[in-house]
């Protein structure tokens, strides 16, 4: 690991005027940064640690959303009362994700951040536009078992990898962000990753001097909610596709359809145009296959993850015949 | 800010250098070595440590950033002549081999049977209410993040779930 600056600000504000250096990193649990700092993969020259500055209550807001911390565990909102009664998605998420000792340690806002774990982002003597712009992509003509079908460029098909951020995608939950300015803004969380285009190496929308305070989630809605990992191991593996689902029925017929996806490009991917061929149909396999060739109709995949698509077809008609109570 | 780290009820001072993980810490620093470097990375385990009552990776953790905080190692849930029941149960039924990641999985171990007494759910659970059902498929889920390469996982579970069932009763 390279020498670094170790500091710990007095406040938020403090603490987002130190992150406008380009050349620092703001540290929350670290799992995943330290791991990078080690591989030489991060070189940050100071590490501002965010940790104890207020950031980790979920509150309940009077307007029925669920405000949580940017530094609450992963293992608090697992457990949190009201994130297993109204949101078991986001929950189911959580727990699909990483291992115990990992969750007691990540954040919600670190969680978010984290970078994708493309084998050639990782390993510094390969060619990675992400992590060295201009180098090339290993993946696309290499080992891509793990990348992405959808939303790739020329430049990376590197996969967002995370579980979390596709629930809280599928909830249409909101980041908060503060710069050091002190203004704040929020952006959706479907807003809030980038696809690769031809700056790869930006993961999200944060700018330096920006850090994340909190996500809400919206008032609880009235539905089916599901969170289907398919893994090449039955524990602590990345997804090859997940499906992130809040399905409603109104008598026979589809009057919700929230539906977010993991594993298949450099964000959780969320298609609205799936909610729209889908709420008001009557469940059946004719139209879960319609919703997956939607959905799949600009897949590309690379030689490896060529079998990314029709796992994706199938996860998905796979999670809407369990929420409809369909056969197929 | 506390200058300090609690280990097993005794005070260290922190570390200078902030590159020092919580793991290096505690084998170089503090000279408890029973707490083992399997990869360094956060995906074997045998770093796990608990720290305020959570187990963590040490591994991935700077020492630094645990300024006040209370650290239990292998150390400090048993001694040889009194051992916990789950360093009991794996010497019963001869849960390891070469020993390598078994302070981590012991460690992990003592800490996951808290998380099952205070009803919090797994991957594996059936629901994410009530009381936790005791199975090999829960106990299997929940030690997922420490890895044997010998391979005992078959003792390892049999060792865990004998602790487990005897606490839930």
């Amino acid at each position: 690991m390279k020498p670094f600056q170790y500091t710990r600000p007095e406040s938020l504000v403090h603490a987002a005027q130190l992150s406008q250096d380009t050349e620092a990193l703001a540290i929350a649990g670290g799992t995943n940064l330290l791991d990078l700092m080690k591989l030489q993969v991060e070189t940050p020259d100071r590490l501002v640690d965010i940790n104890r500055l207020g950031l980790g209550e979920i509150t309940e807001n009077t307007d029925g959303t669920l405000r949580i911390g940017a530094l609450v565990t992963n293992t608090a909102a697992a457990n949190h009362p009201r994130i297993r009664a109204d949101y078991p998605v986001l929950a189911r998420a959580i727990l699909a994700g990483a291992t115990q000792q990992l969750r007691n340690k990540a954040t919600t806002g670190g969680n978010l951040c984290q970078r994708t774990r493309c084998y050639y982002f990782t390993n510094i003597d390969q060619p990675c536009n992400k992590r060295e712009p201009g180098s090339g992509c290993g993946a696309i003509e290499g080992v891509a078992r793990l990348h992405a079908v959808l939303g790739t460029s020329t430049e990376c098909i590197a996969t967002y990898p995370g579980d979390m951020a596709v629930a809280m995608s599928a909830l249409d939950a909101a980041v908060h962000i503060l710069a050091e300015d002190e203004s704040e803004r929020t952006v959706p969380v479907r807003d809030f990753h980038c696809l690769p285009g031809d700056t790869p190496w930006r993961d999200n929308v944060l700018e330096p001097g920006e850090i994340i305070t909190a996500v809400t989630l919206p008032p609880p809605v009235q539905g089916k909610q599901i969170y289907r990992k398919v893994r090449e191991r039955s524990s602590y593996a990345f997804a090859l596709t997940s499906v992130a689902a809040i399905i409603a029925m109104e008598g026979d017929r589809i009057a919700r359809a929230d539906l977010a996806f993991g594993g298949l490009a450099h964000k959780p991917w969320h298609d609205p145009r799936l909610s729209t061929l889908l709420v008001g149909k009557l469940p059946s396999a004719a139209l879960f296959d319609e919703a997956g060739d939607l959905l799949l109709e600009d897949a590309q995949g690379f030689g490896e993850n060529d079998f990314k698509i029709p796992l994706a077809r199938r996860t998905l008609a796979a999670v809407l015949a369990e929420a409809t109570e369909t056969e197929i | 800010m506390a200058d300090y780290i609690t280990v097993n009820d005794t005070k260290h001072p922190l570390p200078d250098d902030p590159r020092v993980s919580l793991l290096d810490f505690l084998r170089q620093e503090v000279g408890l070595t029973g707490t083992k470097k399997g990869c360094d990375h956060g995906q074997c385990g045998a770093c796990t440590v608990i720290v305020n009552g959570m187990r963590i990776n040490s591994c991935l953790a700077l020492a630094v950033m645990h300024d006040g905080d209370t650290v239990t190692t292998i150390e400090g849930i048993g001694t040889p002549g009194a051992p916990s029941a789950l360093q009991k149960a794996f010497v019963e039924h001869d849960g390891y081999q070469c020993g390598y990641c078994t302070p981590g999985q012991i460690c992990a171990a003592t800490a996951m049977l808290d998380e099952i007494a205070h009803g919090m759910p797994s991957d594996a659970s059936d629901t994410l209410e009530g009381e936790i059902q005791i199975s090999d498929e829960e106990i299997r889920e929940r030690m997922s993040g420490n890895l044997c390469r010998c391979g005992a996982y078959a003792n390892i579970l049999a060792a865990i779930r004998d602790v487990a069932k005897e606490k839930a009763v």
